[in-house]
């Protein structure tokens, strides 16, 4: 940065006085400043004005605590009108994808959390397939939001797909991996973060919490499965936060406990589960890894989450999703080659033309400054009010930018005439 | 079966291949010699006695089947029951070991003694049952081993030359261990216990019961109760073998409040208030497993063995096989089946579970 002041001033600096100097070296450093170090800040701020959207799954059998944990994690009761169903009445039940929204707000951020729930996962007495329907919505949301992302109004593209499933691996005192758990994660693993839990902690102590922990790693590596990855922090992060991060790493899968209920235990109010020979904190880390979980999912790890789900989960799915479109072989390079892709188009309906309509008149404006770098007439057309429409430039066309403008009375165009 | 009021016990102890009484709390037995005083006096009832020390010389056999999904703590109230390593528990944490792929019937027998008196105790596990993705019918290999214990017990007592003492590998006691959802029954629960009330004396167990809070506990039982009510499932004990008043009223009371028993097996010992307990050490508490207000282990065990032992076996010979009997007899046009009886051969038994009685 010095480098640059001029020869002239660091000849006159000896002359000096310190205070002087140091002035001049502020002055100096405002100059090299170029600023761009508060684009944090400002994406923080547009975040937070528009923010953000997260959508969980969980996934288990009944009866493991999922939407106690659900109410745990995040203060919000979404099953107050849940009917709990007899046993009778779920030998004919199928799977069911619930979807639940609440909007959450703290300290002016803005959360859209949507819950998404699997009631009658794994209860039958037959489970074939039962991750099916999980499956069928998962693709589902991708496909809605590659359509959304390919399409004519992206202002307000409504992020669905899923981007963290919070697995509970039932009560099992050895670690052993059920057939259904093995079946689930491995149709999944590859489409959504997998954060495998182990549910109802506090039937375990701690030496066999333990054991099931590197037994149920040890079946995961087995399997095959890929469960979502803590990413690596920066070598450059200090000694504190490196710890963390291992400590994390290392009670994976976490060992959970949930509750609704706040009781009184050292005379302090806590979230907790009372029994008759002691209080369960939920809160305690010596107790259970809830707040591990809750820091990796929310405070720490949100974002990584939705960046993975976006750039690997997602990148590998619109070639199985769409493997009928052949005209529409969407890959990283063809992408560069045409920025709009060329869809098949049906013959549009009344709303679909109308939205044609709509975007066609927002973009004239930019599409007219652009045509008139080259032919001046057509800025001199559209302010007469005489231009309907700015045509785009036609890719597989053999003469490069051909440009055809059409409007009333007559058309303009550099290429081919169309009077 | 009899029916007998309890005066006359002449008539039920000659009538049973088992002696009858039930056996009363620890009562001081009168000496064996005539009282002078009580003109008038048999001695009819030094039976008791004389029935006793024979039981001591013989020992008897009990058979207890467990039967849940894996990773419920089976093994562990089994050996917690009967105070020593009687299971070999599968959270050996073997690597080898791995869910087998259809239910498997192990049958590991032990001898324990206590008081002199030595008990041939076998313990029946079910591994896979209910662990794979598709467990229908899963119970059929249970239902046909029962069967065949029963068929192995009528090809020795329709023989001619017959054993003095049958050996006894029939399924007493079926522990049936439901998981801890805090919800309701599975249906594969419903599913097992409706084919198998029949058969076998089912008695439901919550399993892992230090999961649940105390109303929570008491919630799930009713639910379950209400359940098990509503589809028609007879556990043990079974209402419509109540004797008699006495018994109906001991057996209401445990049917209605007791069962199923949320239970919590453990074999460590931990020192609570200068006792030792047997339990487990959690972060937040020790759980004692034979403390009542802890959970309701002391009372399956007492329910289990000190009081309803004898019944159990009682009403699996007057009752399950004999069911059974009938219908094998009934299959063969109403003739013993046996070898060497006026050269009839025993029908082979049927590939399928024998259809239980309705």
């Amino acid at each position: 940065m010095d480098s640059l002041a001029a020869p002239q001033d660091r000849l006159v600096e000896p002359l000096l006085s310190p205070r002087t100097q140091a002035q001049r070296r502020l002055k100096d450093v405002d100059k090299q400043y170029v600023g761009f170090a508060t684009l944090p800040n400002q994406v923080h701020r547009k975040s937070v004005k528009k923010g953000f959207d997260f959508t969980l799954m969980v996934a288990g059998e009944s009866g493991l605590g999922k939407s106690t944990l659900v109410h745990s994690l995040f203060l919000t009761d979404l099953y107050k009108e849940r009917k709990l169903l007899s046993a009778e009445e779920r030998i004919s039940q199928t799977v069911e994808i619930l979807k639940h929204t609440v909007d959450i707000e703290e300290k002016g951020v803005k959360l859209k959390l949507t819950i998404v729930d699997t009631p009658g996962f794994g209860d039958a007495v037959n489970n074939s397939e039962c991750w099916k329907p999980v499956t069928d919505y998962v693709d589902q949301q991708f496909e809605q939001y590659f359509r959304d992302e390919s399409g004519l109004n992206r202002k307000n593209i409504q992020d669905n797909r899923v981007h963290c499933c919070l697995y509970f691996i039932s009560l099992s005192g050895t670690g052993r991996l059920r057939p259904v758990d093995v079946g689930f994660m491995k149709a999944l693993h590859e489409k959504v973060n997998i954060v495998p839990l182990i549910a109802k902690a506090d039937c375990l102590v701690p030496g066999e919490i333990r054991k099931l922990k590197e037994r149920i790693r040890e079946e995961i590596d087995k399997f095959g499965i890929h469960v979502y990855q803590f990413p690596e922090c920066d070598s450059d992060e200090d000694e504190d936060f490196k710890q963390q991060d291992r400590e994390l790493k290392e009670s994976a899968p976490f060992a959970v406990i949930g509750s609704n209920t706040v009781v009184e235990a050292k005379g302090q109010r806590v979230r907790g589960r009372l029994y008759p020979w002691g209080i369960v904190e939920v809160e305690n880390q010596a107790h259970c890894d809830f707040v591990k979980l809750r820091n990796m999912l929310i405070r720490t790890h949100m974002h990584d989450l939705k960046d993975v789900t976006c750039d690997v989960h997602y990148e590998k799915l619109p070639r199985a999703v769409h493997p009928a479109d052949d005209q529409v072989k969407l890959t990283q390079d063809s992408r560069m080659e045409s920025p709009i892709p060329i869809l098949p188009l049906p013959t549009p309906d009344a709303e679909t033309e109308k939205l044609i309509r709509m975007k066609d008149e927002e973009l004239l404006p930019r599409r007219v400054a652009l045509a008139s770098t080259t032919y001046p007439e057509v800025q001199f057309l559209y302010e007469a009010k005489a231009l309907r429409t700015v045509l785009s430039p036609q890719v597989s066309s053999p003469e490069p930018n051909t440009w055809s403008a059409a409007s009333s009375p007559c058309g303009v165009s550099g290429g081919a005439t169309n009077c | 079966m009899s029916k007998g009021l309890p005066e006359t016990r002449t008539d039920a102890a000659m009538s049973e291949l088992v002696p009858e009484p039930r056996p009363k709390p620890a009562v001081p037995m009168k000496p064996v010699g005539i009282n002078p005083n009580l003109l008038g006096y048999i001695g009819i009832d030094t039976i008791i006695e004389q029935m006793r020390k024979k039981t001591m010389k013989t020992g008897f056999d009990f058979n207890i089947m467990v039967v849940g999904q894996s990773g419920l703590g089976k093994s562990t109230l089994v050996n917690t029951l009967f105070k020593s390593q009687v299971s070999r528990k599968a959270s050996s944490w073997n690597r080898e070991e791995k869910i087998p792929k259809t239910v498997e019937i192990k049958a590991i027998g032990h001898v324990i003694e206590e008081g002199g008196v030595k008990m041939k105790l076998t313990v029946i596990d079910t591994p896979g049952f209910g662990d794979q993705i598709n467990n229908e019918r899963c119970w059929e290999p249970i239902e046909k081993y029962i069967n065949e214990q029963y068929e192995k017990f009528l090809k020795e007592e329709v023989n001619i030359a017959r054993k003095k003492r049958i050996p006894d590998t029939r399924v007493h006691c079926c522990l049936y261990f439901i998981s801890p959802t805090g919800h309701s029954l599975r249906p594969l629960d419903l599913e097992f216990m409706k084919h198998l009330s029949k058969v076998v004396n089912i008695i439901p167990v919550i399993a892992k019961a230090d999961t649940m809070t105390l109303e929570e506990k008491s919630e799930f039982k009713q639910r379950v109760r209400k359940e098990l009510e509503v589809n028609g499932i007879e556990f043990y004990p079974q209402k419509e073998f109540d004797e008699d008043l006495e018994d109906k009223t001991e057996n209401d009371k445990i049917r209605q409040e007791s069962m199923p028993f949320a239970v919590v097996g453990s074999d460590k010992e931990y020192q609570v208030n200068g006792k030792r307990v047997l339990g487990r050490k959690t972060p937040w508490g020790i759980i004692e497993v034979e403390n009542l207000n802890h959970c309701e282990f002391a009372l399956l065990r007492d329910f289990v063995i000190r009081t309803h032992l004898q019944d159990l076996k009682e009403v699996t010979h007057n009752i399950h096989y004999e069911t059974y009997r009938a219908k094998r007899l009934n299959d063969n046009g109403g003739l013993p089946p046996g070898e060497g009886l006026l050269g009839t051969v025993l029908p082979p038994v049927p590939a399928t579970p024998c259809p239980t009685a309705e």
